[in-house]
């Protein structure tokens, strides 16, 4: 192999005028994890929802509840955040398209609504296999101690259900950290695109592509860890035991 | 605003977009499959294997590959495969790997780990008195795996695996930011170049939605029929 190893590259000062290359790979993380956070926070809140309404007894809500899901499921992610950053602008009224355009984070904040509308999709599958495994008897009892049907969710079945699901939102924690990746491509400096500045303006590309796959593995296995965590302070005994509920993928 | 939406360009090119570009993704994603579906069922024979270092290395590079995001490994690959090229010709210099190979190897690796986890779940779904009924018959281990095991749990696994298979047809999705005339790809140069953006994603988020929405509907209707088999 004629390659010029080099691992002091990243004490060497970026072109960028930011710092060395190290701290621009750090730059890129913190994008990353702040991309992710927020979309992660969008779509835990509207996949609850989502999940929620595909197991409502109203036909029509769980209807267009699954309407949203099959929508944000069946387009890749890239085109829809092409659908978010070049198409949204134009399609709204011309004078809060024109706004949209002016925001300085605009794609920060188009990479963290459409990772986070992607995700909400796979989290409310997620929410109604939860819901959905629980024996239907807790249902009718919280109906037949006099609690009203959202009463129900929100005390009985919901506490229940995510605590099922821990194990499922994990995957999704680490899917949507691997996903942010994809806003490189509308121009957000996370990690992915950091390194591949680093190639561009030092050619170092397998230092600059190895640090970043070890960061990668590093946030990976730092979630998994706190999920870990949060499933055993959350476990309520004698009731769940990690795994216990067959989740299915879709 | 949507008035000035232009149907003319999509006239113009559609043949284009989808006879070349979702042509491209589709043989991609059909190749893509056909390798990441034996290699997955090699990785996750290893995985079940006895021996525990052979088990240790699929382990280890199917959580490896599972944990970094694709695009990461498109890039590793575009950036590797000239050196690996170089190395097994014995050449001095990087060899030139076309777009298409270094996504299809791409894919291939990186697809093959997750294949491998729903080949190992259809694998354990088999009763272990069947592998143990196939060595009393006198059937060696890759008698057993290729006349009992593998037969069915490629049958109940046949839902999950098509489903992983329309990950894998929107993942094709990301070549087109190594400038890989995909659908994706060349929809990006129609748009540049006409400056016709949001027709031409309007088009491809269409066009992928009806084929996915299919495609998944098709599967859920599949996952009945199978279900009953077991």
């Amino acid at each position: 192999m004629n390659y010029n190893w080099n691992w002091q590259i990243f004490w060497e000062d970026a072109p960028d005028g930011t710092g060395t290359y190290l701290d621009s790979l750090i730059s890129g993380m913190q994008w990353t994890l702040a991309t992710a956070g927020a979309g992660w926070v969008i779509a835990l809140v509207l996949g609850a929802i989502i999940g929620t309404m595909r197991t409502a007894p109203n036909k029509w809500m769980a209807k267009s509840a699954n309407a949203y899901v099959e929508l944000f499921r069946n387009i890749p992610l890239l085109v829809q955040m092409f659908l978010w950053y070049f198409v949204m602008p134009e399609v709204v009224p011309t004078a809060l398209g024109d706004w949209l355009k002016s925001l300085p984070n605009m794609a920060f904040i188009t990479a963290a609504l459409s990772l986070g509308f992607f995700t909400s999709a796979r989290v409310a599958v997620q929410v109604s296999a939860g819901i959905n495994a629980l024996p239907r008897g807790q249902l009718m009892a919280g109906t037949a101690l006099g609690l009203t049907l959202p009463q129900t969710y929100r005390y009985v079945l919901l506490p229940m259900a995510f605590r099922i699901i821990i194990p499922s939102l994990t995957n999704e924690v680490a899917a949507i950290i691997k996903n942010s990746s994809v806003a490189s491509s509308i121009f957000v400096v996370e990690l992915m695109q950091s390194a591949r500045s680093m190639q561009e303006f030092s050619a170092q590309v397998f230092e600059a592509f190895t640090a970043v796959t070890l960061i990668y593995l590093g946030i990976s296995v730092i979630a998994i860890l706190l999920s870990n965590l949060l499933e055993r302070v959350t476990a309520v005994s004698g009731f769940i035991t990690s795994g216990s509920a067959k989740v299915k993928g879709n | 605003m949507l008035g000035s939406f232009d149907f003319d360009v999509i006239q113009r090119t559609w043949q284009h977009l989808i006879f070349e570009g979702l042509l491209f993704t589709v043989k991609l994603t059909l190749v893509a499959m056909l390798g990441g579906v034996i290699l997955g069922t090699v990785l996750a024979m290893m995985r079940l294997s006895s021996n525990r270092l052979i088990s240790f290395v699929a382990t280890t590079y199917v959580n490896l590959i599972r944990s970094v995001p694709l695009l990461l490994v498109i890039f590793w690959f575009y950036f590797l495969a000239p050196y690996i090229g170089a190395w097994i010709i014995g050449a001095h210099e990087p060899v030139q790997v076309g777009a298409f190979s270094s996504c299809l190897i791409t894919f291939i690796l990186f697809e093959a780990a997750y294949y491998c986890e729903i080949m190992r779940s259809g694998i354990q779904s088999i009763p272990r008195g069947q592998i143990s009924a196939g060595y009393a018959i006198g059937m060696n281990y890759w008698q057993t795996m290729a006349y009992i095991v593998l037969p069915q749990a490629f049958r109940n696994m046949i839902p999950i695996l098509l489903t992983q298979t329309i990950v894998l047809f929107q993942d094709v999705s990301l070549v087109s930011v190594l400038g890989i005339p995909d659908f994706v790809g060349s929809a990006n140069a129609v748009a540049h170049r006409d400056g016709r953006l949001v027709e031409m994603y309007t088009f491809v988020a269409v066009i992928y939605f009806i084929l996915c929405f299919s495609l998944s509907s098709l599967v859920k209707k599949l996952q009945q029929r199978v279900a009953i088999i077991r």
